[in-house]
């Protein structure tokens, strides 16, 4: 009777557990953070990466917290991580959930800033406003300005910002520095941000390039029908 | 052979290491002088030595996953130190949750209350085997959502939250449902302390059990009163003096309460009677 008890309550509390664990898009996980499930193995919830922080960015879950109790996170939107070159938060790590293994900061995924409302960000609507642009430590590479014709005043360009994943460390300082009330650009967890393509799928004008000629060889380059009279080509 | 003397030097040591070390994990944050940084869990002190809480290691390395260097050193170097002290030494001078469930014993006492419930004391171990199970199947350390212990300290240090919430029900059981009920049963965390003070080194010991008058105080405030028994009441060639059960928490409240001084701190060595003279 003994061990049903404990078996029912050990699975209650499992049951608990895995339902609690699941990550609200805002809250953010340190730099060189595991996959969010190895490190809930792997975190202590120690805290020491909180107290290494110099900017106090980091806060333990508290219990009713959405996040996993007790485990490291931020909200890119209140503070920021401000990206230290020697990234103490790991360096505290006791059991490796921070991965070690991250020694250049710029390698950090925390997640990835995504302009999530095309309808507010300033820039989108003609203007200039260019602060998460601006405000980025990697300031021309994670974001850049992709110039776009005004259809509005037929005479101006959009400077539209545009996030490039390859380099985006997810900081959120973008984030946290949006002017507007709330903010249009967002730092989201990697899962949620990004598309995949079908792992069967093959660029073509890629495969070309890497195999140095045409992948079918012989084949009838057709004429392209150009729109609005544009005859032939 | 009664002897008026303090009845409460072991219970006040006790607390004053409790608090003590509370007090340590609080100065840092509250007053910026940063002894010890982190929790229970695991923390560094003076930013030179590390000590990791051995269950969150074992939970940790179940889920599948190897720390780092600086946990497993933290841990040896506390494994180390219980197995000289006795395991749940822990349980009786640094856990914080202690001092929560002897208020409920107290209070227990004095309202004269009778917990009906008497869950087994071998609950805990099949606890802990069932959440070792468990984390190792979902890859978790599903203990650490529910854990008052690491809940309290780190609250404590690091924000409380509703984290109240499970202490209150930790009391309450104790004070209603069963009788000593979280630590000396359930506490999965004190189980594991537990067996690290199978071969501990200091014990409390009987010697002078000839002198017991059977006034049954020390087994009315031991936390674990089925270690007294054998060493207490062994004669001849039974068991030694010495208080050799793993859940024995080293509190010394037996020391304090008992007027015929029975027992005192020694070691586990010679647990053979001499021969009376």
């Amino acid at each position: 009777m003994t061990a049903c008890g404990a078996a029912l309550f050990g699975g209650g509390v499992t049951l608990y557990a895995t339902n609690a664990s699941a990550m609200p898009a805002q809250a953010l996980r340190p730099p060189g953070v595991l996959d969010e499930e190895t490190f809930l193995g792997a975190c202590v919830r120690c805290g020491l990466c909180v107290r290494d922080c110099p900017y106090d960015t980091l806060d333990l879950a508290r219990v009713g917290e959405p996040v996993a109790v007790g485990t490291p996170y931020f909200i890119a939107r209140q503070v920021a991580c401000e990206m230290c070159e020697d990234i103490p938060c790991v360096k505290a790590c006791p059991t490796g959930a921070l991965d070690p293994e991250l020694t250049d900061i710029d390698d950090a995924r925390m997640g990835l800033a995504v302009l999530i409302d095309q309808e507010t960000c300033l820039n989108f609507l003609g203007l200039r406003c260019d602060v998460c642009y601006q405000i980025c430590p990697l300031i021309g590479e994670a974001i850049t300005l992709e110039l776009d014709h005004n259809d509005r005043t037929g005479v101006h360009a959009r400077f539209l910002h545009t996030v490039n994943s390859e380099t985006c460390t997810g900081c959120g300082k973008c984030e946290a520095a949006c002017v507007l009330d709330v903010a249009a650009i967002k730092v989201l967890p990697i899962t949620l941000a990004k598309g995949q393509l079908g792992r069967h799928y093959r660029l073509g004008w890629e495969e070309q390039e890497k195999a140095g000629k045409p992948l079918l060889e012989n084949i009838i380059d057709l004429p392209d029908r150009m729109p609005a009279g544009g005859g032939l080509q | 052979m009664v002897r008026s003397r303090w009845r409460w030097k072991w219970l006040f040591l006790r607390r004053l290491t409790q608090v003590g070390i509370l007090g340590l994990f609080l100065l840092g944050p509250m007053a910026g002088i940063w002894i010890v940084k982190g929790n229970l869990s695991s923390n560094l002190v003076l930013d030179l030595l590390p000590l990791t809480d051995p269950f969150l290691l074992l939970q940790t390395t179940v889920s599948g996953h190897l720390p780092e260097t600086t946990a497993l050193l933290g841990t040896a170097i506390v494994v180390t130190f219980y197995l000289l002290v006795g395991g749940r030494a822990f349980c009786g001078w640094v856990c914080p949750v202690n001092i929560v469930t002897d208020a409920a014993a107290w209070l227990r006492e004095m309202l004269g209350l009778r917990p009906r419930a008497r869950p087994s004391r071998t609950t805990r171990y099949w606890l802990l085997g069932t959440l070792l199970i468990m984390t190792a199947l979902t890859g978790i350390t599903v203990w650490e959502w529910v854990n008052p212990v690491s809940m309290l300290h780190r609250g404590l240090i690091f924000g409380f939250g509703f984290a109240w919430v499970v202490l209150l029900a930790v009391f309450l059981f104790d004070l209603l449902v069963a009788q000593r009920g979280w630590c000396s049963h359930l506490c999965p965390m004190g189980a594991t302390y537990s067996l690290l003070g199978a071969g501990s080194i200091i014990r409390v010991r009987a010697d002078d059990r000839a002198r017991c008058d059977d006034c049954m105080e020390c087994f009315r405030v031991c936390p674990e009163p089925q270690v007294i028994q054998p060493a207490l009441k062994g004669t001849g060639d039974g068991p030694g003096p010495v208080i050799t059960g793993m859940n024995c928490t080293n509190c010394g409240r037996c020391i304090d309460v008992c007027d015929q001084i029975v027992f005192h701190f020694g070691t586990r060595f010679h647990n053979k009677m001499e021969a009376s003279s």
